[in-house]
């Protein structure tokens, strides 16, 4: 199974009952498997005139309490970028898989590019935080996609997932799990009596509970700045208290958001940090660097937005260097820098798109890292160890 | 202190079952039109007798679109232009629920343009309320679709140089079931028209012409609200059951209003529906039993 007709797999498993999408490549067949899949399932499955109008109506759809997503890739998310900032200032659920091929504009539209990172992030207006998730394989594609609905579900706001061409169009065998297995999260309801309900007053987790539209609540919901009754509120203080609320909700919860998968990083010495297909090629490089007796290790990024700020941040300062793998002149990096905060050089393979990085690129970079002064060969610790180990014993 | 006790003493509002009463007083100016629109539409929603719990309102940006804030039922004030998207997925989402949708012409049909012909050409099963008030009041009076040839706005100072949009034309030739075209000094027939089209099945789209003192009657000379109305009101002819291309809204002679379109047309989920059920490789029939209305009804 492909990686866009597994996202659309994982969708369906996660509950996901509505589909509002607008073709383009390299996304197209997630719509495409949905067009198909969906009817059966008593889902809707509509091609909009616009991705304006796709992500309007996915959040209706949410609104309307049922699952939704959409796909698309770098034109379409750019146009998508308004509603998705109605998405997070109304706190809705919902899921945008962006299938990335190379830019600016048309770009590559057959072939690979990581250049919408930074526009995953920020580029919808004002200030938010958002959920991103960057998976490397169909079955990720399949994973992850149903990781995005239950965190949707949980803190209330529309998760993206940073897929590529490459992964998007990649063939490879999915595992999918048996119904009961599938762990899903829904969006909490409110506990209170309509006349008692306040839309956006939190819980403790800064997540407040939301009722649906027909569900006897009577809500408003408004892009403007809001207070807790949803009502318009145009003063510096309700703006403070809304976007508070809405970067906590995120923050707060970083630890339950962000995922790695941390490979070779006990030792670790030369860490390449990779999201996406880039981080296959790495993993391929950081087993052949320790093949070769390099202490190389991968942080592999699951979760993209939030950015794991913490562990890098401690892995920073015991290690000699990053590198980051990147289908793009360098954004990921620039957060990467910030977090190890001087404590390593941090090194960038760029590539401007149209194909993947070749592990052999990240081997030589890390060998290079490797060979600067200083740096002793796993050989040397291993000596070094069994030595310690030998001395901690006669003592 | 007083001003406070005053309001505590005033009986409850009339409509008050369904306006958010603690939103008031609203934004809109004085001798604005979008008030009687707004009455006649909470007026709309008790005598259509739907559950107003089972019914929402949705709209896009501007001072019409404001209404949304004010009405007691499920509301949803979004982005500029896409409020028809937005009910699009909403009413496919839950086909239980009505859905209106309450914009003015610029959120409707300049930037939301392509959602409106899209929507009027699948049938979705919504209502749309289009207060056009010639300009982009909120924004302080600019040129709009729906300004008249020549007509002053604060972005064409010399006149505006663009002809307008038949609203109604354009919505009956996108398949809208119900097309309807008022002024402000028609309430009553503003709210049976609204009535009707929530009770019929399909896109259906009311246009109510409305004054805008503020920004854009006192460029044009058209005096005060009152002066408007008065205008309006020597101004229409109720010409229902006319082809709304010659419906025009022409300032320089007489400005048709009426009903203009009533019919029937299998709805999106209709149709939806019926070629989920049939064997999708037998789609499209070229046997001459082409998928119909009456089938697609059943």
């Amino acid at each position: 199974m492909n990686g866009d007709y597994a996202c659309c797999e994982g969708a369906l498993s996660a509950g996901c009952r509505f589909f509002a999408g607008y073709p383009i490549t390299p996304a197209t067949e997630v719509a495409e498997r949905m067009s198909r899949r969906l009817p059966a399932l008593g889902g809707i499955y509509i091609q909009m005139e616009d991705e304006l109008g796709s992500m309007a109506a996915v959040l209706g759809a949410s609104w309307g309490g049922v699952k939704s997503m959409t796909s698309t890739s770098g034109p379409g998310f750019s146009l998508m970028m308004e509603n998705i900032g109605l998405g997070i200032c109304t706190e809705t659920p919902c899921v945008v898989c962006n299938v990335q091929r190379a830019g600016p504009s048309t770009g590559l539209p057959t072939l690979v590019g990581q250049g919408d990172m930074m526009q995953a992030r920020w580029g919808s207006h004002g200030h938010y935080e958002i959920i991103a998730l960057a998976p490397s394989s169909p079955q990720e594609m399949f994973d992850f996609t149903i990781r995005a609905f239950n965190l949707s579900e949980k803190y209330r706001i529309p998760v993206i997932i940073l897929a590529d061409e490459v992964v998007g169009h990649m063939t490879e065998r999915v595992m999918i799990p048996p119904e009961k297995e599938i762990k899903l999260v829904e969006r909490r309801k409110p506990k209170v009596p309509p006349g008692d309900y306040l839309p956006y007053h939190p819980d403790p987790d800064w997540v407040a509970p939301m009722a649906n539209c027909g569900d006897g609540y009577r809500i408003h919901v408004t892009g403007l700045t809001h207070d807790e009754r949803g009502y318009p509120g145009m003063d510096e203080q309700t703006q403070a208290q809304m976007v508070n609320r809405l970067i906590q909700k995120i923050v707060s919860n970083a630890d339950d958001i962000i995922r790695t998968e941390n490979i070779y990083m006990d030792d670790a010495e030369v860490v390449v940090v990779a999201y996406g297909i880039s981080a296959r090629s790495a993993k391929q490089a950081v087993r052949e660097a320790r093949a070769g007796g390099l202490r190389a290790g991968l942080i592999k990024l699951e979760t993209v937005w939030p950015f794991p700020e913490k562990l890098i941040r401690d892995v920073a300062a015991r290690v000699r260097a990053f590198i980051m793998p990147e289908i793009n002149a360098g954004q990921m990096v620039l957060e990467l820098q910030r977090c190890a905060g001087g404590a390593c050089p941090v090194q960038l393979i760029s590539h401007f798109g149209g194909s993947i990085i070749h592990p052999r690129t990240i081997l030589d970079a890390i060998e290079n890292a490797a060979a600067s002064k200083g740096y002793v060969k796993n050989k040397d610790v291993e000596a070094r160890q069994a030595f310690r180990r030998s001395y901690r014993r006669r003592q | 202190m007083t001003n406070k006790k005053a309001t505590k003493a005033l009986p409850p509002h009339p409509m008050e079952a369904l306006l958010r009463s603690e939103r008031l007083p609203h934004i809109w100016c004085a001798g604005c039109g979008i008030g009687t629109v707004f009455s006649s539409v909470i007026a709309a929603v008790q005598k259509s007798g739907y559950d107003p719990d089972k019914t929402a309102v949705v709209s896009g940006i501007g001072c019409t679109a404001r209404m949304a804030g004010y009405i007691r039922l499920d509301s949803f004030h979004t982005t500029h232009g896409r409020a028809i998207a937005f009910a699009t997925g909403l009413k496919l989402a839950r086909p239980e629920i009505k859905v209106l949708v309450v914009s003015g012409d610029g959120d409707l049909l300049a930037i939301g343009g392509n959602h409106f012909i899209h929507a009027a050409r699948r049938n979705i099963d919504i209502t749309v309320i289009c207060v056009n008030n010639l300009n982009y009041g909120m924004t302080g009076g600019q040129l709009a679709p729906s300004t008249p040839f020549g007509a002053k706005t604060t972005s064409s100072v010399s006149g505006c140089p663009e002809e307008p949009f038949n609203f109604c034309y354009l919505a009956s030739a996108c398949g809208s079931v119900y097309v309807a075209r008022w002024t402000t000094l028609h309430t009553r027939r503003i709210t049976n028209s609204i009535t009707e089209a929530m009770q019929k099945r399909g896109f259906t789209f009311v246009e109510i012409l409305t004054p805008c003192p503020t920004s854009f009657g006192r460029r044009n000379k058209m005096g005060t609200a009152l002066d408007t109305l008065k205008f309006y009101h020597e101004r229409s002819v109720i010409l229902n059951d006319i082809d709304p291309r010659d419906a025009p809204v022409d300032f320089g002679s007489k400005i048709v209003v009426g009903k203009f379109v009533d019919k029937e047309r299998p709805t999106f989920i209709d149709n939806y529906q019926l070629v989920c059920k049939t064997d999708i490789g037998d789609w499209p029939d070229f046997d001459g039993t082409a998928v119909s209305g009456s089938q697609a009804t059943r």
